[in-house]
């Protein structure tokens, strides 16, 4: 079927799933209720129980990857789905709940503004009153909050939010090969910057990860704070125009609306 | 260099020569990968042969014993070595993550989901 007849097909929910079968039905359902227009995509990243069959009846289009690739690398497919699809608007948003699909329409009324090409959901802007972070899980946002607002000379207050709005322009950039594969937090937004790519944040609410389960456990954080380091020092050696280039490729511009481009095409 | 150990070191690496041609012949080994190692053995008959260039050798690098220059260069041949396969893994890596990718992406156009026989209503009236 042509997915252009279908006039508010303009933004598409991006999860990333790994062995998720315990939230993701009720994730999607807690999605289709506040932000009943968009599509949902679940990349089931390699999972060993039933989160993709779960998912699929939950009424998701569903990914499946073929062995476990990593979170950035789960993100990045449904990154090249979207811009294959030709979607408007892309938000990733993690499966284990953490994230309160009430502040989708946040980001999409943000990111929808068209001056902006990122959005950030940023659990600290908000007014209700957070959970709470552990202390060096808190100490570490916080350092790379410095570290970024300083490189891009622009407040960031949530470096490591997997909540974000982004356009076409910055998808394509993440559907290239600089998208880090394994932790893609503080340095894609550095990546983004010196892309020539708008970033904003807005507030967004978040939960402690329902599953208890963390990216971050055992020697994780050691490796994670190397290469984050790591990935920025580099990203800065590079020179931006690379960086650039990418989300200058296409043709049609990021303003035209869905229709016209299946016009084109 | 006594002839025992001239004789070793030509006959060891003329057998790696004749073992890596013969792997290339099989196609067992690429021959974007043999030139490493064919340098490897060219370079221990060389040594090994003309002693004179061991000795410039040792001054050179400033070591004591000839010896030492031997082991240097063949500790820094491995390095060099896994290195160069590091990037190679690391190249093989993306690649293999794109194609795992778009594979996915294939498979969900095409409605194919692995170790599912059931049909997914969800999906089957799309695409």
């Amino acid at each position: 079927m042509n997915y252009c007849g279908k006039e508010d097909f303009d933004t598409i929910i991006v999860i990333p799933a790994f062995n998720e079968e315990a939230n993701i039905a009720s994730l999607i359902d807690n999605i289709r209720t506040s932000a009943p227009e968009v599509d949902i995509l679940v990349v089931d990243d390699g999972s060993a129980d039933r989160t993709s069959r779960i998912a699929a009846k939950a009424g998701a289009v569903v990914v499946r990857l073929p062995f476990n690739l990593g979170y950035g690398a789960a993100l990045q497919t449904g990154f090249k789905y979207a811009l294959m699809k030709r979607y408007r608007y892309v938000i990733q948003m993690d499966a284990d709940g953490q994230h309160d699909p009430d502040s989708i329409g946040l980001l999409l009324k943000e990111i929808g503004k068209g001056d902006i090409d990122v959005v950030i959901g940023s659990r600290f802007l908000s007014s209700v009153v957070q959970y709470k972070i552990p202390l060096l899980r808190k100490a570490g946002i916080s350092l790379f909050s410095r570290i970024v607002s300083f490189i891009i000379h622009q407040k960031i207050t949530d470096p490591t939010s997997g909540f974000q709005a982004l356009n076409r322009d910055a998808v394509r950039f993440h559907a290239s090969p600089y998208y880090p594969t394994d932790y893609p937090d503080a340095d894609t937004i550095i990546m983004l910057h010196r892309a020539g790519l708008r970033i904003r944040e807005s507030p967004v609410r978040m939960y402690p990860s329902v599953s208890g389960k963390t990216m971050h456990s055992g020697l994780k954080p050691v490796y994670y704070m190397f290469k984050m380091f790591l990935s920025m020092f580099v990203t800065l050696l590079r020179k931006s125009k690379f960086e650039k280039r990418i989300t200058k490729e296409e043709d049609v511009s990021n303003a035209a609306s869905t229709k016209d481009i299946c016009n084109k095409y | 260099m006594p002839l025992q150990q001239k004789i070793f070191a030509i006959s060891i690496s003329i057998i790696l020569f004749i073992v890596i041609i013969d792997l290339v012949r099989r196609k067992r080994l690429r021959e974007e990968f043999s030139w490493l190692w064919l340098l490897t053995g060219g370079v221990i008959i060389l040594l090994a042969a003309w002693y004179d260039v061991l000795l410039f050798l040792t001054n050179l690098v400033g070591a004591v014993l000839p010896t030492s220059t031997l082991f240097l260069f063949g500790l820094l041949f491995l390095m060099i070595i896994s290195l160069y396969y590091s990037t190679k893994i690391s190249t093989l890596h993306e690649q293999m993550k794109d194609i795992a990718q778009q594979v996915a992406i294939l498979q969900a156009e095409l409605h194919v989901s692995p170790q599912e026989d059931e049909k997914l209503p969800s999906i089957s009236g799309r695409g």
